[in-house]
């Protein structure tokens, strides 16, 4: 595979060329605080019939003028519910066919489309664009190799969740004399509820600082991962103890260091801190035991 | 090259449960899919999965709402394996771990749904696609099965013989998305497709941006017909601004449609007295747009669909992923508003023509999930069918070209002495490939062969004909490679987006809910337009690493193919059925139309004859009775 790792331009680089579609790329002309509240600077009402300003982040290995990373202007006519990947559909759509970007369902669950939205990680489908301060950023999943524009290469991501043998460790299946299903009380379903949502996006992973400066560090997704099979009771004790041993290696859940913006920016409310704490006292507990 | 033995194209819940069934029986498998296997479009799923688990319930009734719900255009032979092998293949899934919602005493819960007569759709809140679709690749990734993820598959490797029925499927083509590589993968013992739906022909789908028909498409160059395409399904609920589906399960737990004048119309104007809200689809997205059409919607537009009854804590309980979904993309919170909906293209009935094991006329070749049709759902497809159908076809599929035996087939495939020819049908436009005569055209629509069929000895430039099985997987690679540069070495011309947006209108405008001779003849002229607009396609980016305007120019051929079989499909068939509505023709003509619609692609254009459906069962026959709700 041919991917690398550009240096991304610092977020003040932005561009600043407002025209149409500008293949140039400039530097913004004001700085601005990464937000972590967005700050609507117009409500829908005043957005209507307007076009708005997205700043894409543009880079692709092998074609001439792109080699160098930069951002592209593209303004887009703006519609009542309009999301980040709407805009960045429509950019592509009618003005450059090469802007490249991933994604599928469009309803928040195929995780495909995790972008880097005016400094934070969001899923460009179910962003909107009148809850963000304009113009737009959109760039990249940080702290992973960037493919080309807003692809990011996931292998590193998907090792990851499958080091943590990310699959039901009960050996028992029905035949069709036995049409038994296993008891499962609504309470321990209940308990493994949100970390079963997890979509894959990688946008918790991105915005782990521990994660960028530690690769092997399994991440808060793979550990959210091995959460959901620990914790569900239809998986034998000894099965859960395997688990616990996994998670609880060198770059396991001890390095975690509650940061909470996995949590903070998961699509999907998963509370990945809460989870990885709580595998952190199930590991203790579980070493307690052994003594 | 690459070699399996079993190539599964298309890694959504159909796909993964034909690998891991082609794992169990012992062969080496190999899913090829243009997405990773977690982004598949079966994770949008909601409602849940039809199984007669309980007592009081049994298979024999779930096959007869299913055949009732098909408007008796489902063959029962079909019917009949889905019933019986659902419950096993459910509990299947719970045992791999899958975490359905539970009762009290632990066991699955199960929900009421449109058309069943026994509360029997088994879900996992309102999001039971997520759920099996990871639940299956978990499984996958267990057994150590080999993923190409995202790998476009471009075509299939069949052999050339004038008889479709006597082809051999003998591998795929794909390009490797991340580097442009394009490579044969040899299948020694089977291809299965599990390509998922075509919703992209329509503008208003609840359908992934990925659900483009490239099973559908491949197939049918390749000689297997397409069965049933005019049935498409609007489901009755999706949101207006976007097409994100809102689960029938909220009708299932008890939610309610009301007009603008605040009636619940499905009783009060007489749509479906018996079940209201939960008649079948096609009885409820008919009776909203009859609503909207008679000045009774909500802004001309949409009704509302009303769960605040329901409660807090058991919405909170069941539906909680609604409750997102009409807060994220419509702005409405449900617990305190009414939600608004509208009918949107949802899934396709019809599909490549399979028996109860899968396989197409074509020997190697099967299909399974949203792409095939067995048939199972005939005119209309009852919600929490579609996956029991992908797990129970998709494991026979499996098994099956793995080289199980699973018995003789009951449905019949192919064009044979059990069909009857069409004759009559005034077509506005000539259908099937543009532009043929010249190298550069033929390669400009899809490197086409006139004669359908991938290596003839016609075609090729050797003018020899091809016997074995790389021979065949060779010279489609080479046909593969020479259509991907015919399309970049273009310098100007049309793009994709702008043909896809045409073709979407068109069938949005004239191939909906309602359909007419006129508007559908009108919709078959202007797929003719994007077909010939399409011989001027070209892609813009020079790039080969991930580019998508080549995959999406790619895509765009294969959904014209498709829509336009849909629209032959509701020219032809001049009777009302399940979801196919025609308006000068307002019943259903059991007497001609108890037969299926099979279009097949013959030296370059559309061939269309029927084959009777099989009503009778293991131990009865199915009667056509009036369908009331």
């Amino acid at each position: 595979m041919s991917t690398q790792q550009p240096e991304q331009p610092e977020s003040q680089e932005a561009p600043k060329d407002p025209e149409m579609r500008g293949a140039e790329s400039a530097v913004d002309e004001k700085e601005k605080e990464d937000g972590e509240i967005d700050q609507t600077t117009a409500d829908k009402s005043e957005l209507e019939g307007e076009t708005v300003l997205i700043k894409v982040f543009r880079y692709d290995p092998e074609v001439e003028g792109k080699q160098e990373p930069r951002f592209d202007d593209f303004h887009v006519p703006f519609e009542k519910g309009m999301t980040v990947l709407d805009a960045v559909m429509y950019a592509r759509d009618h003005y450059d066919s090469s802007l490249t970007f991933r994604h599928s369902c469009r309803q928040a669950v195929c995780g495909s489309d995790a972008f880097f939205v005016n400094g934070k990680q969001r899923l460009g489908c179910k962003t909107q664009m009148a809850d963000l301060e304009h113009p737009v950023r959109i760039e990249p999943l940080p702290h992973q190799e960037v493919v080309k524009d807003l692809v990011v290469d996931m292998d590193h991501f998907y090792d990851q969740m499958h080091t943590v043998e990310p699959y039901f460790q009960n050996e028992e299946t029905p035949d069709s004399s036995d049409l038994e299903e296993q008891r499962q009380t609504r309470e321990n379903r209940e308990k493994v509820k949100m970390s079963t949502r997890c979509i894959w996006c990688g946008a918790c992973a991105s915005s782990c600082n521990i994660a960028a400066g530690d690769n092997e560090y399994l991440g808060p997704a793979a550990i959210n991962k091995a959460y959901r099979f620990a914790m569900d009771n239809r998986e034998p004790e000894d099965v859960k103890e395997h688990r616990l041993r996994i998670i609880e290696q060198e770059h396991g859940v001890w390095r975690c260091q509650t940061q909470f913006s996995c949590t903070e920016v998961c699509p999907k409310d998963i509370p990945l801190t809460e989870h990885i704490q709580e595998l952190k006292r199930e590991a203790v507990k579980k070493n307690l035991k052994f003594w | 090259m690459y070699e399996h033995d079993v190539i599964v194209v298309g890694a959504g819940g159909a796909g993964l449960r034909a690998a891991v069934a082609a794992d169990e029986a012992g062969a080496d498998v190999a899913l090829v899919s243009k997405l990773h296997p977690v982004r598949s479009h079966t994770g949008a799923a909601e409602g849940g999965i039809n199984a007669a688990l309980q007592e009081g319930d049994d298979w024999e009734l779930h096959a007869y709402d299913t055949m009732k719900g098909s408007d008796y255009l489902g063959d029962a032979p079909a019917v009949e394996t889905l019933a019986q092998d659902a419950p096993e293949d459910t509990i299947k899934l719970e045992h791999w771990g899958m975490p359905f919602s539970r009762e009290e005493d632990g066991r699955v819960s199960q929900r009421p749904f449109g058309g069943l007569s026994y509360p029997r759709t088994t879900y996992a809140g309102a999001e039971t696609g997520h759920h099996l679709l990871h639940v299956m690749y978990e499984q996958v990734v267990k057994r150590g099965i080999q993923v190409y993820d995202e790998w476009y598959v471009m075509d299939l490797a069949v052999s050339d013989e004038d008889d479709p029925n006597e082809r051999d499927c003998h591998g795929i083509v794909a390009y490797d998305v991340q580097t442009g590589n394009i490579e044969g993968f040899k299948a020694n013992d089977g291809v299965v497709l599990a390509t998922g739906g075509p919703g992209q022909a329509f503008d208003h789908t609840t359908n992934a941006v990925s659900c483009t028909g490239d099973g559908h498409a491949m197939a049918y160059r390749a000689g297997a017909p397409l069965e049933d395409m005019e049935f498409i399904q609007f489901h009755p609920t999706s949101l207006p601004s976007t097409g994100v589906l809102i689960s029938e399960g909220v009708r299932g737990e008890g939610g309610i449609l009301y007009n603008n004048d605040g009636e619940r119309f499905m009783f009060e104007h007489g749509y479906a007295n018996n079940s209201g809200e939960l008649a079948s689809r096609d009885v409820v997205a008919r009776a909203e747009l009859t609503e909207v059409q008679e000045g009774r919607g909500v802004e001309d537009e949409y009704v509302h669909l009303d769960m605040r009854h329901l409660g807090e804590e058991r919405i909170l309980d069941r539906l909680e992923n609604i409750l997102h979904l009409a807060e994220d993309f419509e702005g409405v919170d449900g617990l305190i508003e009414p939600m608004p909906v509208k009918p949107g293209q949802h899934y396709a009935m019809g599909g490549i023509e399979v028996d109860e094991n899968g396989q197409t006329c074509i020997d190697g070749l099967y299909a399974a999930g949203e792409c095939a049709c067995v048939s199972v759902h005939g005119g209309n497809r009852l919600g929490g069918n579609a996956l029991p159908e992908l797990i129970v076809f998709g494991k026979r599929a499996g098994y099956h070209a793995a080289g199980k035996d699973l018995g003789e087939p009951e449905i019949r495939t192919g064009y044979g002495d059990d069909v009857e020819d069409e004759t009559d049908t005034e077509l506005p436009v000539q259908p099937g490939a543009a532009g043929l005569g010249t190298t550069d055209d033929v390669a400009a629509d899809g490197g086409e062969r006139t004669d359908g069929s991938r290596s003839s000895s016609e075609a090729r430039s050797d003018g020899g004909v091809v016997a074995d099985a790389d021979g065949v997987l060779e010279q489609t690679v080479e046909d593969a490679r020479g259509h991907v540069d015919s399309l970049m070495d273009k310098d100007t011309g049309v793009q994709h987006a702008e043909i896809r947006q045409k073709l979407q209108n068109a069938m949005t405008d004239y191939v909906n809910v309602f359909r007419t001779e006129e508007g559908v003849k009108k919709a078959l002229t202007l797929i003719r337009e994007c077909r010939e607009e399409y011989q001027d396609v070209y892609v813009d980016d020079p790039s080969t690493t991930f580019n998508t305007d080549l995959q999406q120019t790619i895509e765009t051929r294969n959904l014209i193919d498709v829509a336009e079989t849909i629209a032959l499909g509701a020219l032809v068939r001049n009777e009302f059925r399940g979801a196919h509505w025609r308006q000068e023709n307002q019943t259903r003509d059991d007497e001609n139309w108890l037969k299926h619609t099979l279009i097949s692609w013959e030296d370059g254009e559309p061939n269309i004859f029927y084959r009777p459906v099989i009503l009778e069962g293991e131990e009865k026959t199915y009667e056509p009775k009036v369908r009331s709700y």
